[in-house]
């Protein structure tokens, strides 16, 4: 798969609730090459009178031959998000570029240990790390932080709570936490980071995505915590990413 | 007819006047490049930091994308789309350092 | 063209026969920035005219404020396929500011807060085509659309109407801009559709 990337028809093949307002889409893509963890693709929506528009959706899961997994926030008024949640039907086609992203990227053949720090939707290219760990079989120690608004927006919540060997995971509530949380509602705090994640005696790779404030504060804690700020890399959604 | 490039996690407003970040480059280069460019490190001409393209602080003006350097906020790189051409202006930056071989990507 | 997405329908927008060639009305006023808002307070702000003697002609707020106003109510085209028609502004007219301004340069190099810059000939700022605007819609103009004052050129696609305007410099050889150096068309005439270079 070298040369150019070019768009590609991708046809909707099953669309899953992960929360009220949260969709996971799974798109067939003839002849996908495949992609790694932590890559994002381009989605290209062209109207019938020839607008178009584009968005950039992280990929939620690892390769399944030609099955390409994204999930998608509903944002209100906004112009793609209703038409991919609610209105793309089955069989329907976009246009999909990618994979795209070779920084913000996790390979099975890393030996660090590794942090995940989501806020919101930021969880998506994180969740297909934690996959694609797990498709690989591989015992990497990975903890992940997660910081949502309520329990009710919490993303492949079931999955989670499943869990897996080698995994550990934290969510912090920003709004409303479940009553057997003894921690406060609140933002991630430089405790919470401390308390959850990886010393960075550990040398962990750490990745952080969602939006741009919450990504610059976890990253500015890293830091600030000891962590490498070469080993730190950061994927900053927009203002409604999170 | 495309109303230009859009931010990551499905950002789905109209403008806002704030950055992402150089991930967002991804797609629009590797439209130009055949390797990823994003884990490319850049120096900047401005003030001489050095980082990756991922970490730039990208500005969306479609249709064309302008990115900044997250220490001095001079220009590094902007890209403009039409449809018949790309314009990549790289003067903001003395070199790309591209990895190659395993470090690379290979899709 | 891509594929049709059945049911994807888009922004809303609608065509117009008072539309220039590939433009769509819009309701809002979206915001385009190429870089961080600059924050200029009014008692730091300038505005100079330079000729292409060196000659500097200087207006500071007050100066700007103490100087006839029009309010023009002018239809704005954005390279981005987005119009407003019928928007209203406040501002001074280039030809009041003009009017002491000694030159023989035929070109205009326009220079804003922040190091934005964009070109055009210094006859399409006069004769009534352009203002520094500091109001909108009967309010000050916002610093995300340009504030304190931005230049107003709406005969031409609308990033010539360069925000956070701080001076025009005058120049006997044309010099590209910011956008006209990536790719933009040297002149942007929406109703030639002239949105990149080549066009």
């Amino acid at each position: 798969m070298r040369g150019r990337l070019i768009w590609r028809v991708a046809r909707l093949v099953e669309r899953r609730e992960e929360t009220p307002t949260a969709r996971t889409l799974l798109f067939q893509v003839p002849g996908w090459p495949g992609h790694l963890a932590g890559q994002h693709i381009d989605i290209r929506l062209t109207a019938a009178d020839g607008y178009s528009t584009q968005r950039s959706y992280s990929l939620a899961a690892p390769p399944d031959e030609d099955r390409v997994e994204l999930t998608v926030q509903q944002v209100p008024d906004g112009e793609v998000s209703p038409y991919l949640t609610q209105v793309l039907g089955i069989g329907d086609p976009v246009e999909i570029r990618g994979p795209v992203g070779g920084w913000f990227v996790w390979r099975p053949t890393a030996t660090e240990p590794v942090l995940l720090v989501a806020g919101g939707s930021g969880i998506v290219p994180l969740m297909a790390m934690v996959r694609a760990r797990q498709a690989a079989g591989s015992r990497i120690p990975f903890r992940l932080i997660y910081s949502v608004r309520t329990p009710q927006e919490i993303y492949y919540a079931a999955e989670l709570r499943r869990g897996a060997p080698g995994l550990d995971v934290t969510y912090l509530y920003t709004r409303v936490a479940p009553e057997e949380v003894t921690r406060p509602p609140g933002r991630i705090s430089v405790y919470d980071v401390n308390t959850h994640g990886w010393p960075a005696e550990f040398e962990p790779t750490c990745y952080v995505c969602g939006p741009t404030g919450f990504v610059e504060t976890v990253a500015d804690i890293l830091v600030a915590l000891g962590h490498d700020p070469r080993r730190i890399k950061t994927e900053r959604f927009g203002p409604t990413g999170g | 007819m495309t109303e230009g490039y859009a931010g990551l996690g499905g950002y789905d407003g109209y403008g806002y006047d704030g950055y992402e970040d150089g991930n967002a480059l991804a797609g629009p280069l590797r439209e130009i490049f055949t390797v990823d460019v994003t884990a490319a490190t850049c120096r900047c001409v401005s003030c001489g930091r050095t980082g990756e393209v991922a970490t730039l602080r990208v500005y969306r003006h479609a249709p064309g994308l302008v990115a900044r350097c997250p220490g001095c906020d001079a220009v590094v790189l902007r890209l403009t789309r039409a449809p018949h051409a790309a314009w990549l202006d790289l003067k903001g930056t003395t070199a790309l350092r591209i990895p190659m071989s395993e470090d690379a990507v290979s899709v | 063209m891509g594929i049709v997405s059945p049911g994807f329908q888009g922004r809303p927008r609608r065509g117009d026969t008072r539309l220039p060639p590939g433009q769509y009305l819009t309701e809002g006023f979206p915001v385009l920035s190429a870089g961080p808002t600059p924050r200029i307070p009014t008692d730091r702000w300038e505005f100079v005219i330079t000729t292409e003697t060196g000659q500097e002609y200087r207006w500071s707020w007050a100066d700007l404020m103490a100087l006839p106003s029009e309010t023009p109510t002018v239809d704005i085209h954005c390279v981005t396929k987005w119009s407003k028609l019928g928007t209203i502004w406040q501002g001074v007219s280039l030809d009041t500011l003009f009017t002491e301004v000694d030159s023989a340069a035929d070109f205009a190099l326009v220079h804003s807060y922040g190091g934005y810059t964009t070109n055009l000939p210094l006859e399409d700022l006069l004769d009534g085509q352009a203002w520094i605007a500091y109001r909108y819609e009967g309010e000050a103009l916002a610093p995300e659309h340009g504030g304190p004052a931005r230049l107003l050129v709406p005969h031409l696609y609308f990033w010539k109407s360069a925000k956070w305007v701080r001076g025009i410099q005058l120049l006997l050889t044309d010099e590209p801009g910011f956008w006209e150096t990536a790719g933009y068309h040297n002149y942007g005439d929406p109703w030639r559709e002239q949105r990149y270079q080549g066009d």
